[in-house]
């Protein structure tokens, strides 16, 4: 690990300024995704602003009728709260399948969303990666990529986001509210926080350099039946190979996400007006123009399979 | 270098091999191999309550919690395993919770309580998981096993706390005590001798559901 200055911020303006102002700073909460990377000196921060003084460790109820959620709730408060496994019981889900129980207990809603890609190549420093170091080429594409993405892919990158939350966030229309370092606040609705890898797979959200997050808004609740299935290679305790979140109304409406298939949570509104015609027509419509690798085409049927077993549930 | 020791390194250093063996699985070797930065070490002070004791320690800011416990209080029954979060067996209770002390820095915990393996118990009143674990065999070569402990302390006090989990079917109720709900509660711990179905002995023991 490189050596490192450190600081504990007390607001997230202070925060984002001192990030903004120090060359190489990163904010540290949870610490899970970043600590690991620093050992391997993926990551190299110089200095780390400490952002669990902030007191943004609050849910509270917004004015219309939805949860803000504090950028430090830590995902084991977040799963645990009983407005969100009332109203919102695909986002408990969604958290109760990431990772382990310890590593809930420090993870953080802001950390979460800005975990970094679990490409094995990614991993290796040894081995190019156009994420890790920018125009070294991409060793997963041609290369093992059974785990990697199928939508959204790019020449540069085919690597998927790891958060399981995050799809649920997609689903349920969340907004991210963001400081600048200018002091100055923002909201982005969740389908514009993450990016497709493109030409710049290093930039993964559309965050300004310094820009804080503070909390995650979830408009009011919709109803339906929330179901958050995950499919991986053990029973617990590993990253998803595909992951549908879903909220599925009796008259046949709903919203549905997918993990485990792009850079970001993969999300078509367009698809969800299928929903009452069955699993093949969702997914004809969401995952159209899929780019698979041998590989990795075992993910188009598991979707629609994995979808089906939710829609059959759904409708009992 | 003397005759009892030919190759001329002391048990901890082969140790330290040892988990670079192990960690292999998960860390690249070329990650391993690369040398350190000649870059300048940044020194904090933090203070924190350990098994009780309120102890003041001057570390480099790079020190995780688990060197910080093991080689700077030589509380060394915490055990470092893969270094990534995902053996379990570096989990330690802090302010109350289980966590994995490998992936946390020591500045980031001053004022924090922390227990170790150290803390819950002694060898002339150990606590009732401890015991448990002795009675019902819940290890083999014990490496995993004080971060198991932790764990399981934690795990029956998070279900007592209605925290739910993956395997809870009613998100609404009240999780059920079950072998189900231990085992993926559990599951961040990983236990190379497979000493699982004996854990679960010890720790339904604990619980008072004997199976
Ligand atoms: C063994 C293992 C298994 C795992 N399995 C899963 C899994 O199955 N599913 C899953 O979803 N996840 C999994 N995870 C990942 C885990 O969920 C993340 O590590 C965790 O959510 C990151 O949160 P954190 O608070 O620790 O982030 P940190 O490590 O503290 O930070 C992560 C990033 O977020 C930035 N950041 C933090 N807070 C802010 C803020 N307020 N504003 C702006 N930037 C910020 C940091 O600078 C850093 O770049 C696993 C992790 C491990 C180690
Ligand atoms: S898929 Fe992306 S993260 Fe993986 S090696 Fe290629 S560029 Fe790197």
């Amino acid at each position: 690990m490189r050596a490192f200055s450190f600081e504990r911020a007390t607001s997230p303006a202070e925060a984002a300024a001192a990030v903004a102002r120090t060359p190489g700073a990163k904010f540290i909460a949870g610490g899970t995704n970043l600590l690991d990377l620093m050992k391997l000196e993926i990551e190299t921060p110089t200095h780390l602003v400490d952002v669990n003084d902030l007191g943004l460790d609050k849910i509270t109820p917004t004015d219309d009728g939805g949860l803000r959620i504090g950028a430090l709730v830590r995902n084991t408060d977040l799963a645990a709260d009983n407005r969100v496994r009332r109203d919102y019981g695909v986002l408990s889900r969604a958290l109760l399948a990431g990772a382990s129980g310890q590593l809930r207990n420090k993870a953080t809603t802001a950390g979460n969303l800005l975990q970094r890609t679990r490409c094995p190549y990614f991993y290796d420093p040894a081995m190019p990666c156009n994420k890790r170091k920018p125009g070294s080429g991409c060793a997963a594409i041609g290369g093992f990529n059974r785990n990697l993405a199928i939508m959204g892919v790019s020449d540069k990158c085919i690597a998927t986001h790891p958060s399981d939350m995050a799809v649920a966030m997609r689903a349920l229309d969340a907004t991210v509210e963001t400081v600048k370092p200018d002091g100055k606040t923002r909201a982005i609705p969740i389908a514009d926080f993450h990016r497709l890898p493109g030409d710049t797979p290093q930039i993964e959200t559309n965050l300004q350099p310094g820009e804080c997050i503070t909390a995650v808004t979830l408009p009011r609740p919709i109803g339906g039946k929330h179901v958050y299935h995950k499919v991986r290679d053990r029973a617990s305790y590993a990253f998803a190979l595909i992951s549908v979140a879903a909220v599925v109304r009796d008259d046949g409406t709903g919203r549905l996400a997918f993990g485990g298939l792009a850079h970001k949570p993969w999300r078509v509104e367009a698809a969800e007006a299928k929903i009452g015609d069955g699993a093949k027509a969702v997914t004809d419509i969401a995952l159209a123009g899929a780019k698979t690798t041998p590989q990795n085409a075992f993910k188009l049927p598991l979707v629609e399979r994995t979808l089906g077993g939710i829609l059959t549930e759904a409708r009992a | 270098m003397n005759d009892d020791n030919p190759i001329g390194i002391n048990r901890r250093e082969m140790l330290a091999s040892g988990f670079a063996t192990a960690a292999a699985t998960s860390v690249p070797i070329s990650a391993q191999a690369k040398p350190q930065p000649a870059d300048q070490p940044n020194r904090m002070k933090v203070t924190m309550t350990v098994n009780g004791e309120k102890r003041t320690l001057d570390l480099d800011t790079r020190t995780t919690l688990l060197d910080a416990l093991r080689e700077h209080l030589e509380l060394t029954g915490t055990k470092k395993g893969c270094d990534h979060g995902q053996c379990g067996a570096c989990t330690v209770i802090v302010d109350g919770r289980r966590i994995n002390s490998c992936l946390s820095l020591a500045v980031m915990h001053p004022e924090a309580e922390v227990t170790t393996i150290e803390g819950l118990g002694k060898p002339d009143k150990l606590h009732p998981m401890q015991s448990a674990f002795i009675r019902h065999d819940g290890y083999q070569c014990g490496y995993c096993t004080p971060g198991q402990i932790c764990s399981a302390v934690s795990t029956l006090q998070e279900m007592r706390d209605g925290i739910p989990s993956h395997v809870t079917a009613d998100l609404e109720g009240t999780p059920p005590f079950s072998v189900d709900e231990l085992r993926e509660r559990m599951s961040g711990n990983i236990c190379r001798c497979g000493a699982y179905s004996n854990i679960m002995e010890a720790m339904l023991d604990v619980a008072g559901e004997r199976a």
